[in-house]
């Protein structure tokens, strides 16, 4: 008896390790970048295009180049500008959602070092499917000019 | 003991008053057709008083003669600063000849993080004639006050970032506030406004 309860259950996490295994949303990112700082500047932004094949959201960014890493959107409202941390984008299946200056960007804060022309600054992005499974993607941005436009 | 106003008086003082009134509309009309909003009208945007990062006091009075381009941010920001900076840069290029007479003056809104050094050299990155100025508090404050900004912090983990009016002012050679130029306009669009407070003298 508890030898058929040991195979019911190898069989239960195989069946489970078999659909964690199936293909979960492709997530492409394309065209990342991060403004570059002076030194002594704490915070900065970076940019980017992300593409799910499926359904899913963007739930949560890091990088190792500073403290507090958190996506923003930026709303324009009788030209002030304000920003608010946001907990997720949607990324509607097939559509290149932008993270660019004048919407959803990740807002790097408390940099550890000075972020130079040309570096590649390592990030993490957590993307949720609609089953609620998340992965990771590590994506390398390189830094473009502060006066890049 | 009433005098009686001749008649020809009245019409010479009328016809003065005319004068007087059109010589105010060929003022006004010296900025119409911009892009941007023509503030002659208005009575802000007057003074300030803050620090250049030498340590050296600067009044709006030092920039008579140039035509003052302020743009109130921190460095902090990591969107609209540095697009505005960018175009102010691009607007001084595409004044041409014209563009030694801008004068971009960027002040900070975060002088608790924005030390004269990192101040200029950010405005550095963008332009070497760009100014940075920053102030203590109550000179900020006069300073917000009398251009009259919005500003207020928004908390981020253990740290802040600000929300503020993106808008950019241009005063004239006299030290008067004449345009106020949307962050959303572009270089072209800027510098044609530019030229014309240029031409006011």
């Amino acid at each position: 008896m508890i030898l058929s309860k040991f195979a019911s259950l190898s069989l239960l996490f195989c069946g489970l390790f078999a659909m964690t295994s199936q293909a979960s949303a492709q997530v492409s990112v394309h065209d990342a970048w991060v403004r570059a700082t002076v030194p002594g500047q704490h915070a900065t932004g970076a940019f980017m295009q992300i593409v799910s094949t499926t359904d899913g959201k963007l739930v949560d960014v890091g990088s190792p180049a500073a403290k507090l890493v958190q996506i923003h959107q930026m709303v324009m409202n009788n030209d002030v500008m304000s920003m608010q941390q946001v907990a997720e984008v949607k990324l509607p299946a097939g559509t290149k959602v932008a993270l660019e200056p004048s919407s959803y960007h990740v807002m790097l804060m408390d940099l550890n070092q000075q972020i130079k022309e040309g570096d590649e600054v390592p990030f993490t992005l957590t993307v949720e499917d609609a089953a609620g499974q998340r992965q990771i993607i590590n994506v390398s941005a390189p830094a473009r000019a502060l006066n890049a436009e | 003991m009433n005098y009686p106003i001749s008649r020809r008086k009245v019409i010479a003082g009328l016809g003065l008053l005319g004068v007087a009134m059109i010589a105010g509309c060929e003022n006004k009309q010296a900025l119409s057709s911009i892009h941007g909003t023509d503030l002659s009208d208005e009575n802000f945007g007057r003074s300030f008083t803050l620090t250049d990062p030498q340590g050296k006091e600067r009044t709006l009075a030092d920039f008579h003669g140039k035509i003052p381009m302020v743009f109130f941010g921190f460095t902090q920001c990591p969107v609209v600063c540095p697009t505005t900076l960018a175009r102010a840069a691009r607007i001084k290029k595409l004044l041409g000849a014209d563009g030694d007479r801008l004068q971009v003056i960027f002040i900070t809104l975060d002088p608790d993080r924005d030390t004269p050094q990192v101040l200029e050299a950010y405005v550095h990155a963008f332009d070497p004639s760009f100014i940075g100025l920053y102030g203590n508090t109550q000179q900020t404050a006069d300073a917000v006050k009398e251009f009259k900004i919005y500003y207020q912090r928004i908390a981020a983990g253990d740290t802040y970032t600000l929300a503020h009016t993106a808008t950019t002012y241009v005063l004239d050679a006299n030290g008067k506030l004449r345009l106020s130029l949307s962050s959303s306009l572009t270089a072209q669009e800027c510098a044609e406004d530019v030229r014309k407070v240029m031409a006011l003298g």
